[in-house]
């Protein structure tokens, strides 16, 4: 399982790989959403934990297809759901290195890209708190969706439909609990919710997922 | 480790292909699959690798003993031959991967990325990761695609040390791997019958009795 998690992140950093391609979209968003929006400290600092969390979710669905597809194109998929590891594990660890290679990063370049959105100090420790919190979430249920749709031609676009939803209350806690910390409230209803969904699908989805792909492999 | 499989079905997107298929693989023995395209060579030999399940019939060994080797290889482009190699050794256990790289001629491509490599070089380090699975029983198809006379010979020899090793090995080819005392088994008699002469119903039949016909 230790190799396959140091293939998937030497793969993910060689040229080609995905690495990178989180970060540079949420960059993106970050700088762009203040000349969008226009020069008004106040309603930036409002909308700042909505935005950085749309983008970091959007950056995360961005890469997702990549978890299983490229397995499955060239073969190792089957050679994986044969090898002794269960494919259960193989999920779980392809999850682990998509969070390592985009969820990470998001979360330690999200304080820098705060500041070009005006949120208040006061509220980065939460975000950065928020995010490596949730964005395990992000990937693992990513994960079940790119398992769903293995095997499909251009079957990004039903991954993000069917990612989507499954994404909000994510989003909806996640930014929560940046909205309250900065304001200076209780965040500990939020914040245990945001924690509950990232423990439930960690337990839960990787069986679906590797449920999901056998069916995909027949 | 036997091979036993006995009056199995597979079927391939819902319609049964082969039916009543029975040979037994014993330790040392290597059996050659033949059949006319289309017949369910792949489909039966993925259902012995345990990646679909066969809709009738046992198969006796486990998929642990299998090493299953496709058309497709499961090689990565960004990865060198001995990355590639190494990355399946450890799943498999952690074996060396030294002597594999040797005896597939692979060794003065180790730090070659697979990208760059041929398509025979690349069958090659596809096969290679048959000797690092450690597993008994072989399950190939077609093999030798796009290698060359050497390497069908090289090949050839790989397979003969493992049968004489005590392995097996079940191999859908169309070509001779000179294999000494290889029993080869025509696919034809079992295709599935139509279900109007007493073959299995497919799905929609079985649920609406074929009446709408």
């Amino acid at each position: 399982m230790i190799a396959l998690l140091i293939r998937d992140l030497r793969l993910a950093v060689r040229a080609g790989g995905g690495f990178g391609l989180g970060l540079a979209f949420f960059l993106l968003v970050a700088v762009l959403v203040p000349l969008g929006v226009g020069p008004e400290g106040r309603v930036l600092a409002m909308i700042a934990p909505g935005i950085l969390w749309v983008g970091a979710l959007l950056a995360c669905l961005l890469s997702l297809d990549r978890i299983f597809a490229l397995d499955f194109e060239d073969g190792s998929l089957d050679l994986l759901a044969t090898a002794p590891i269960p494919l259960e594990g193989v999920v779980a660890v392809k999850a682990l290195a998509h969070w390592l290679v985009t969820g990470l990063p998001l979360t330690l370049a999200a304080p820098v890209l705060a500041v070009l959105l005006n949120l208040p100090v006061s509220g980065f420790g939460w975000l950065v708190l928020s995010l490596a919190i949730g964005t395990p979430a992000l990937s693992v249920i990513g994960a079940f969706g790119a398992a769903l749709t293995v095997g499909l031609k251009r079957g990004g676009l039903l991954l993000s439909l069917l990612v989507l939803p499954l994404y909000v209350p994510t989003l909806i806690f996640g930014a929560e609990v940046v909205r309250r910390g900065t304001a200076g409230l209780e965040t500990g209803t939020p914040l245990a919710l945001l924690a509950a969904i990232t423990l439930a699908s960690a337990a839960l989805l990787p069986f679906a997922a590797a449920a999901a792909i056998r069916v995909n492999l027949r | 480790m036997d091979l036993e499989i006995d009056n199995l079905s597979v079927s391939r997107g819902g319609v049964t292909v082969l039916e009543g298929v029975g040979f037994r693989l014993r330790p040392g023995a290597a059996l050659v699959l033949r059949g006319p395209n289309g017949i369910g060579k792949t489909t039966l030999l993925r259902s012995i690798a345990g990646l679909q399940p066969a809709t009738v019939g046992e198969i006796s060994a486990p998929p642990e003993a299998i090493a299953y080797a496709a058309h497709a290889d499961g090689l990565k482009s960004m990865l060198t031959v001995t990355e590639n190699l190494r990355f399946w050794a450890a799943v498999h256990g952690g074996a060396g991967v030294e002597p594999a790289l040797q005896r597939m001629n692979l060794a003065s491509l180790r730090d070659r990325q697979a990208a760059n490599l041929s398509a025979g070089q690349k069958r090659r380090l596809g096969l290679a990761r048959l000797l690092v699975t450690g597993r008994p029983v072989w399950v190939l198809d077609e093999p030798t695609v796009s290698l060359d006379a050497a390497s069908v010979t090289l090949f050839g020899e790989v397979i003969r040390d493992h049968l004489a090793a005590g392995g097996s090995a079940l191999i859908a080819t169309h070509i001779d791997l000179g294999i000494p005392g290889a029993e080869t088994l025509d696919l034809s008699p079992f295709r599935a019958r139509p279900p109007e002469q007493g073959g299995p119903a497919g799905a929609f039949d079985a649920a609406f009795g074929g009446d709408f016909a």
